[in-house]
């Protein structure tokens, strides 16, 4: 359970990008890894894009993109906080880069399916 | 007075360093009544050994907070309405502190960390000197005139996760008060401050998770001033300084 002195909105955005970040540092090994299949195993690449084109895998994906998206968002919504002028509408900021990667996973779901 | 079936259940902290548990009393219920009212009402007619800190009682000297339901408060100023749930309120020492006694947190480490965080006034003149004149209206002093109104409560230093988590990080008042006076024409060697602040410990240990900004009862915004002097020491850096 989130404690109670965290239960605020930029606590939510910090853990989202934190655990979006270990999402994505735990499947970039993989990733290149199945890539590595096309110099020496490329029949079992193609097996495996076969199986990607299951639409679980589809599903899958949609989040893999979600996570990478509000990860760039947030890491952008951060640099903003930290460089640019001060904005006081710093929520709005965080629910945008949420909402913007909901766009992006959406739209790759869409056109995916 | 006594209390009644009708009154307030409260889990108050016991104990002192890191051994403690929590004891239930049950207080009278009065209208207009703060947290610092349950305590006091506690240690004067239930149980006269619970300690506990507090000074001026109106918000203004910054020694009487304490956790409140998980949550740092200033409890002078907090009506026990705003926070009740299902009649019952759980109060505790302040966190990421040593316990003294009871309630009673001891303040040395955060205090210890506003002169680590080069919160020491450099003078450009002595007392031969008149005495220079500063404009209210620049930014910079607006900016830091809001800074200066923290009471030093440690309201923002027991909200922080990073304090929580890295017993070398200044925490927000420390970085907040040290940002007031890099933004001080008076203050003869900002560059000593920018030192203070970026090294091991320093404001970009912060992950602008904002719970300082959010729970500060003065309504301050270190989170702001820490991102100010991440600013202002990777401005220094690229200009070639320090």
């Amino acid at each position: 359970m989130i404690r109670p002195h965290r239960s605020h909105p930029l606590w939510t955005a910090y853990l989202l990008h934190r655990l979006s970040g270990l999402g994505l540092a735990l499947f970039l090994p993989v990733h290149f890894y199945v890539l590595s299949f096309a110099l020496n195993q490329p029949e079992r690449l193609d097996a495996f894009l076969r199986f990607s084109d299951d639409p679980l895998v589809k599903i899958a994906e949609f989040g893999l993109v979600f996570l990478l998206a509000v990860h760039v968002f947030g890491g952008l919504r951060l640099l903003a906080l930290e460089f640019l002028p001060w904005s006081p509408r710093q929520k709005t900021l965080a629910a945008s880069a949420v909402a913007g990667a909901f766009l992006v996973a959406g739209a790759f779901f869409l056109q995916a399916v | 007075m006594t209390a009644d079936s009708n009154g307030l259940h409260v889990d108050v902290w016991r104990g002192s360093g890191t051994e403690g548990s929590f004891e239930r009393f049950l207080v009278p219920m009065q209208e207009s009544q703060t947290i610092l009212d349950v305590v006091a009402w506690i240690q004067q007619y239930a149980d006269p050994t619970l300690s506990y800190r507090y000074a001026c009682r109106v918000g203004m000297c910054g020694s009487c907070a304490m956790m409140v339901n998980g949550v740092p408060r200033w409890t002078c100023r907090t009506h026990i309405k705003k926070v009740i749930k299902d009649n019952v309120l759980t109060i505790a020492p302040l966190r990421n502190l040593p316990v003294i006694k009871d309630l009673a947190a001891d303040m040395d480490p955060f205090f210890d960390r506003w002169v680590a965080a080069g919160g020491v006034h450099h003078p450009t003149r002595d007392r031969n000197d008149a005495v220079e004149q500063i404009s209210p209206a620049t930014p910079e002093r607006i900016e830091a005139d809001a800074g200066i109104e923290c009471i030093n409560c440690s309201v923002c230093y027991a909200a922080c996760d990073t304090v929580a988590n890295n017993v070398d990080f200044l925490g927000p008042a420390a970085l907040q008060r040290a940002w007031t006076l890099y933004l001080d024409p008076k203050d003869a060697d900002p560059g000593a401050i920018l030192d203070a602040v970026s090294g091991r410990g320093g404001c970009h240990n912060c992950h602008s998770q904002g719970s300082c900004t959010l729970h500060c009862p003065n309504g301050l915004n270190p989170m702001k001033a820490i991102a100010g002097l991440k600013r202002e020491t990777v401005s220094s850096f690229f200009r070639g300084g320090r």
